[in-house]
């Protein structure tokens, strides 16, 4: 899996069951990280790629990631910084201070989504049973991030290899999502 | 289910990720309170309701969460251009007649 | 002998074993590759159902989906599916099949008695039978005729299947696996395009499945389909979907299709879906869905054993089955001679070519001749005898005169139709595409291509089998060309034989009967007849889009594919007006029908709907609460104990928290975090109240409009820092709020250095309401001191809870010293476990969202929403507190100003005291001045809350009263059906008004 984006950053939960587990498709649950909204106007955004410890990506549905940072692009001023659990304080800190005469705003999203990891040979035809986006290596390559909808759920998916999904759901949304994403993967064990 | 292109993220997607605001280009006035009895009802309510070519705002709600403008023709769904917000309306005649040909 | 009707060899059956099924509770025999349909013939079994309206018997006509008659139902887990076309459910062991809309049974019906009595249900009789007296639709009419008419019974059970869903996206998307659909995938795949490839039925092929007087490549067609499906399997990039139906074409290239994917096993497995969605987004897509066979229009076409003409050829050549053993040919084209011929050459007797045209060609008059079949040129059928089966046709010469003279009686039992081809235009019609008349094809072709589509071969009326392959492959190349750029040079095959077919006739074929007396029939599945179209017109029915809804013709689960082309000739005749410009009705979808299960799709049960659920949800679970559903949230209710109902368990909740402490979870309110140097500024703008100078720590109650004045959202507000707000809003209201401010800050605002993000989700929420509630969060918290002086009403701190960072609130939504304690949601189940034990030691209680109701009503604070319907102005509702009047603007203060706004008689928020202190009003009854008002009398207002309060041990309500501002003290009146309930008009607040309980 070393060809795999940020697997220094999202990370298996080790104390957590596989969600699902089959030859073709598996779904982990995700241990937790530090997630922060940043929002700027283009003169700051050099400046938070530096405080943060890697660039912040301008080309839409991208994502640059560095060793323990990934910054993904949300929006034309929107990004989702990631970076591991514990360094929530520094990072925070590091940003307010390098950016504190420009406008911005920063806040802590941490808690509010969890992250499941989809991945195996199938892991693009699962996430089509309830998103209508081409997944297609053309269409999608890897380090594609986009939020997007399964089925009634709004979710973001941030493909970190060839068949490696991160799937991102406001926590009450996580237990629909991933529910379904079992369910239907049911059929793949079907003799 | 239409196929909307969101000029901000540069990619088509279903009409599921986005949200219809309805007609574009109706300014809010600068300063309400100078605005006559009229110009606040058209604001608030009036609408072309167009047969045909109409200039729509559009946001990509669940996507980068932008809004943006969209020219459809309401008659047979097509879309003749996408704009980012705060861009001039294009020219519907000419795009009319491009799309024609 | 079993299955007396199959033939010795040939046919693409499994005759190495039979398999046993059942119709009707009757076993029979058939063969793997079966569908119910060929073998209920092979077994001799014509009669499969009674008509919709007369009840007549009716036999299968078709070997496709556009079968009219043979509707069944099918037994799956114990519970039956009906309507299911028998030409497409393949047969498989074990397979229990009955018949519908007969009693008690197929052979005997009562409800035949229809038939002898068609007088009576002439076109239209919906209309003019059963108008009078009113009542009687309800208890008679209705009744009556939905027993007596329909199709099959609905299922009694739950759906036991799941159905699956999959989105895809390819270049080049092809409906129908036939001879130019192949040719199509063949060269859009060797251009290097996607392609997914459909065909409804369970093997790709198509009509080639059927033609064995032609070869490809100099192969057997058969033989080059499997050779072409084992091509494009092995194909990167190519899917190819069986049994799965292209049924719907909508906008911008976006085709549903449904796949049946365990429909046809006897043993599925329960991992597998029964059917699957397709929903794919082509670039480019190919219509290849071929034509089918008209009938003709003669009395008495509808008896059992009449089929189509190709239909009885696909039985016999795909299936090895005969429809009889003595067949009539009745025919206006070519293609059903060569029908004639291969029935001939496999040992079927045939009593007679009847061709309406004066002199077929000679080339089919010479084999016929040499088969020594007898050819009646000029001649139609006049009616035929049999009655659950034909037993003979009724022949008519067509003089020069116009008139048919007697041509005899011919036995036979079956009898082969075809009126020629109709291509099937059904999905260029859904892509919004307008039919154009083909004078020489006699037909209505698709038009120009509004979507990116391009039709095919006999879906464009273009027959011969080289033809037909010549445009398949040139269609695939081109969508393939047009959906990536690329292309590849790609090898024709080259056909022989299966030449076009010249002829065909539309509409009602003359005859010699008593024009009165017999029934020739347009539309089999809904009993339409060629009298109800021109009675139709006669009636004033000008239009075909009337003619249609007056008789039902073309409304039958085929849509028209078989009966419309001959009921507009009909109405076109009776109209006296051309055919073109009688114009088509369109074709909708779905293009077969498609059951609910695929619709619904994984949105069932657990997974209809996100369920949203806080962090105290377990706990709740575990200590027996009740909850409710807002929105997609669960939240508690109300918490009974033991023996308490809920009004019971709420007077406790309230009294408790008024007396001592309550604890509420408020984590589902939604949370935005406003930030940025202008984030005062744009408050400033969106809400009513002014927020400049609100001190970082302080709160302040927020009142939000939209621009026409009207209330849309509140919630508190607390500024942390000078440029970062912690927003609040209602649960319901969270999206929308969130959705506004993004619209004024993007298109209206831009220029403002602000920026909002959801919180909801970040942080869980703990509210400690009532006297004692300093003293239980007191223990957990540390950084702030909690003195009433300190940390006055609306103020915010950040602290921690328990060690954890949080965000302290000093607010109150039910009047008592109060506050909500904000935690990063991961620690949410610690807090509220925390919280639930400390409240015990201090006889406190959990609460739910009903006390929440209650204590809120005491106060008279509003809820958006339920005292609000988006015509309240804050005047209506007595907050024009809440309105910054210096303010330059906000969202809604011009609209505050518009003449209506202004305007006397307005309705205005009030609270209601019933005289009797026990009678609690309804929510939503109407108010008027008068006790016992006349019937029609406007209500001045309704009740908008309304409950029990504990704490004044009486009922109180909260309503809108026209001008209820100066209606205090006065007694107004809520008509109910046992009476009218007086009531005083108070202010809203009912308890502590001077609200000294809050600061404490």
């Amino acid at each position: 899996m070393s060809d795999v984006l940020a697997n220094d950053l999202i990370t298996p939960d080790a104390g957590a069951d596989p969600l699902l587990s089959l030859g073709d498709v598996s779904i982990l649950k995700a241990a937790p990280v530090t997630r922060l909204s940043f929002r700027a106007r283009p003169a700051g955004v050099v400046d938070a790629g530096s405080a943060f410890g890697v660039s912040l990506p301008t080309k839409a549905l991208t994502c640059e990631v560095a060793p323990k940072r990934a910054a993904l692009w949300m929006g034309p001023d929107e990004w989702t910084l990631i970076a591991p659990e514990e360094d929530l304080g520094d990072v925070f800190g590091a940003l307010e201070t390098k950016l504190k005469d420009q406008p911005h705003a920063l806040v802590d999203i941490s808690e509010r989504s969890e992250a499941i990891i989809v991945s195996g040979e199938k892991a693009a035809w699962l996430l089509n049973t309830g998103i209508f986006i081409d997944f297609s290596l053309d269409a999608f390559p890897v380090g594609t991030v986009s939020r997007t909808i399964f089925h009634k759920s709004p979710v973001m998916i941030w493909r970190t290899g060839p068949d490696t999904f991160i799937v991102e759901a406001w926590v009450s949304f996580m237990d629909y999502v991933a529910g379904l994403l079992v369910q239907s993967a049911g059929e793949l064990d079907a003799a | 289910m239409l196929l909307v292109y969101c000029p901000y993220c540069g990619v088509e997607r279903p009409e599921t990720e986005f949200s219809c605001g309805g007609q574009a280009h109706i300014a809010r006035p600068v300063d309400p309170s100078a605005a006559t009895e009229e110009d606040w009802v058209n604001f608030l309510y009036m609408r072309s309701n167009t047969k045909g070519v109409y200039v729509e705002r559009w946001r990509h709600t669940h996507g980068c969460g932008r809004f943006f403008n969209a020219v459809r023709n309401t008659v047979t769904d097509d879309f003749l251009s996408f704009y980012k917000a705060g861009e001039p309306m294009p020219d519907l005649e000419e795009l009319a007649k491009e799309a024609g040909k | 002998m079993s299955q007396p009707f199959r033939t010795e060899k040939g046919g693409r059956i499994d005759r190495a074993g039979e398999i046993s099924f059942t119709f009707d509770g009757e076993q029979m025999q058939g063969h793997a590759g079966d569908t119910l349909a060929s073998a209920l013939l092979a077994n001799g079994v014509h009669l499969v159902g009674r008509s919709f309206k007369y009840h007549r018997p009716r036999g299968i006509v078709t070997a496709g989906s556009e079968e009219p008659n043979a509707l069944v139902g099918i037994y799956r887990h114990g519970d039956q599916t009906p309507n299911l076309r028998a030409t497409q459910v393949e047969l498989y062991q074990g397979l229990e099949a009955i018949s519908q809309n007969r009693f008690p049974s197929l052979g005997f019906d009562v409800g035949a008695i229809n038939d002898r009595l068609s007088m009576f249900f002439p076109a239209g009789f919906y209309y003019k039978t059963f108008m009078w007296p009113k009542s009687f639709w309800d208890r008679v009419y209705e009744p009556v005729i939905r027993a007596a008419a329909g199709l099959g019974k609905p299922p009694q059970n739950p759906d036991q299947d799941f159905y699956g869903n999959q989105f895809a996206h390819c270049d080049v998307l092809i409906a129908g696996a036939g001879p130019a659909g192949l040719a199509a995938a063949l060269a859009a795949a060797e251009s290097g395009a996607s392609v997914i490839l459909c065909d409804e039925q369970a093997e790709f092929g198509g009509s080639l499945l059927t033609e064995t007087n032609a070869t490809i490549d100099g192969k057997a067609p058969a033989d080059w389909v499997a050779e072409t499906i084992g091509k494009l399997a092995a194909t990167d990039n190519v899917r190819l979907l069986s049994r799965t139906t292209a049924f719907g074409y909508f906008a911008h290239n976006y085709v549903a299709l449904a796949e049946r994917v365990t429909e046809h096993l006897s043993q599925p497995d329960p991992k597998l879906p029964r059917e699957r969605l397709w929903q794919v987004r082509a670039k480019e897509v190919v219509i290849a869905s071929g034509a089918i066979e008209r009938p003709m229009v003669f009395p008495e076409n509808d008896r059992p054993g009449i089929l189509l003409a190709e239909a009885g050829r696909t039985y016999l050549n795909r299936y090895g089955v005969k429809v009889g053993h003595k067949v009539v040919i009745a025919t206006a084209c070519d293609t059903a001679w060569q029908v004639a011929f291969d029935l001939a050459d496999n040992g079927v007797e045939i009593a007679a070519i009847v061709d309406l045209r004066e002199s077929p060609p000679e080339s089919l008059l010479s084999i016929a001749k040499a088969r020594n079949i007898r050819v009646e040129a000029g001649c139609v059928v006049t009616g035929t005898l049999g009655r659950k089966r034909i037993k003979a046709a009724l022949l008519g010469k067509l003089m020069t005169s116009g008139q048919v003279a007697s041509g005899g009686q011919v036995d036979c039992d079956a009898l082969l139709m075809s009126g020629g081809w109709t291509p099937t235009v059904s999905l260029y019609s859904q892509s919004r595409g307008k039919v154009v008349w083909d004078g020489d094809k006699g037909a209505y072709v698709p038009g120009k291509s509004v979507q990116k589509e391009r039709s095919v071969g006999g879906a464009k009326g273009l027959y011969g089998l080289q033809a037909t392959l010549e445009d398949g492959y040139a269609a695939g190349e081109e969508a393939a060309k047009a959906a990536t750029g690329k292309s590849a040079k790609v090898t024709y095959a080259a056909a022989s034989g299966g030449e076009p077919g010249e002829g065909g006739t539309l509409g009602a074929l003359p005859h010699d009967r008593n024009a009165s007396k017999v029934k020739a029939f347009v539309d089999y599945q809904n009993d339409v007849t060629a009298k109800d179209v021109k009675l139709a017109v006669r009636e004033g029915m000008h239009s075909i889009e009337h003619i249609k809804r007056y008789t039902t013709t073309g409304m039958a689960t085929d849509q028209g594919r078989l009966s419309n082309m001959n009921a507009l000739q009909i109405a076109s005749g009776a109209l006296e007006r051309p055919m073109t410009d009688v114009g088509l009705t369109t074709f909708r979808l779905p293009y077969t029908p498609t059951t609910f299960g695929i619709f619904a799709g994984v949105a069932r049960g657990d997974f209809f709907d996100p369920v949203r659920k806080t962090p105290s949800h377990d706990w709740v679970v575990e200590h027996g609460g009740v909850f409710e559903d807002v929105g997609q949230w669960k939240r508690t209710w109300y918490f009974p104990k033991p023996g308490e109902d809920m009004h019971a368990a709420v007077a406790r909740e309230c009294k408790t928290v008024r007396d001592s402490v309550g604890l509420f979870d408020a984590s589902t309110l939604g949370k935005i975090e406003v930030v940025g140097a202008d984030a005062a500024e744009f408050l400033e703008r969106m809400y009513t109240n002014p927020w400049k100078k609100l001190a970082p720590g302080r709160c302040r109650y927020g009142l939000l409009l939209n621009d026409a004045g009207f209330i849309s959202d509140d919630g508190v507000i607390g500024r942390l820092a000078d440029d970062r707000f912690h927003v609040t809003t209602t649960t319901g209201g969270a999206p929308s709020v969130f959705a506004t401010m993004e619209d004024y800050l993007q298109t209206e605002w831009p220029d403002l250095d602000v920026w909002i993000t959801s919180t909801t989700e970040q942080y869980a929420v703990a509210a400690v309401q009532g006297p004692k509630a300093r003293e239980v969060i007191a223990p957990f918290i540390e950084g702030v001191d909690l003195s009433n002086d300190a940390f006055p009403h609306m103020s915010v701190r950040e602290a921690t809870f328990c060690g954890v960072p949080c965000r302290l609130f000093r607010i109150s939504f039910t009047g008592e010293l109060g506050f909500e304690i904000n935690v990063p949601r991961r620690h949410g189940k610690m807090m509220w476990e925390t919280l639930a034990g400390e409240i015990e030691k201090h006889d406190g209680t959990t609460y739910g969202t009903e006390t929440m109701h209650v204590l809120r009503a005491e106060k008279g604070y509003i809820i958006v929403g339920q005292d609000t319907d988006g015509t309240v102005t804050p005047q209506d509702a007595g907050m024009t507190w809440a309105i910054g009047k210096k303010k330059f603007d906000f969202v809604g203060k011009r609209g505050l100003d518009r003449p209506d706004l202004v305007a006397e008689n307005r309705k205005q928020f009030v609270g209601l005291l019933t005289k009797d202190p026990k009678v609690k009003l309804e929510e939503g009854a109407q108010i008027t001045t008068a006790e016992n008002p006349a019937t029609g009398t406007p209500a001045e207002g309704h009740v908008t809350s309304s409950y029990f309060s504990p704490a004044l041990d009486r009922t109180i309500a909260l309503a809108v009263v026209k001008n209820g501002h100066a209606l205090e003290g006065k007694t107004l009146y809520v008509p109910m059906p046992d009476g009218s309930i007086p009531v005083e008009v108070t202010g809203p607040v009912f308890y502590d008004k001077e609200g000294a309980r809050i600061n404490v």
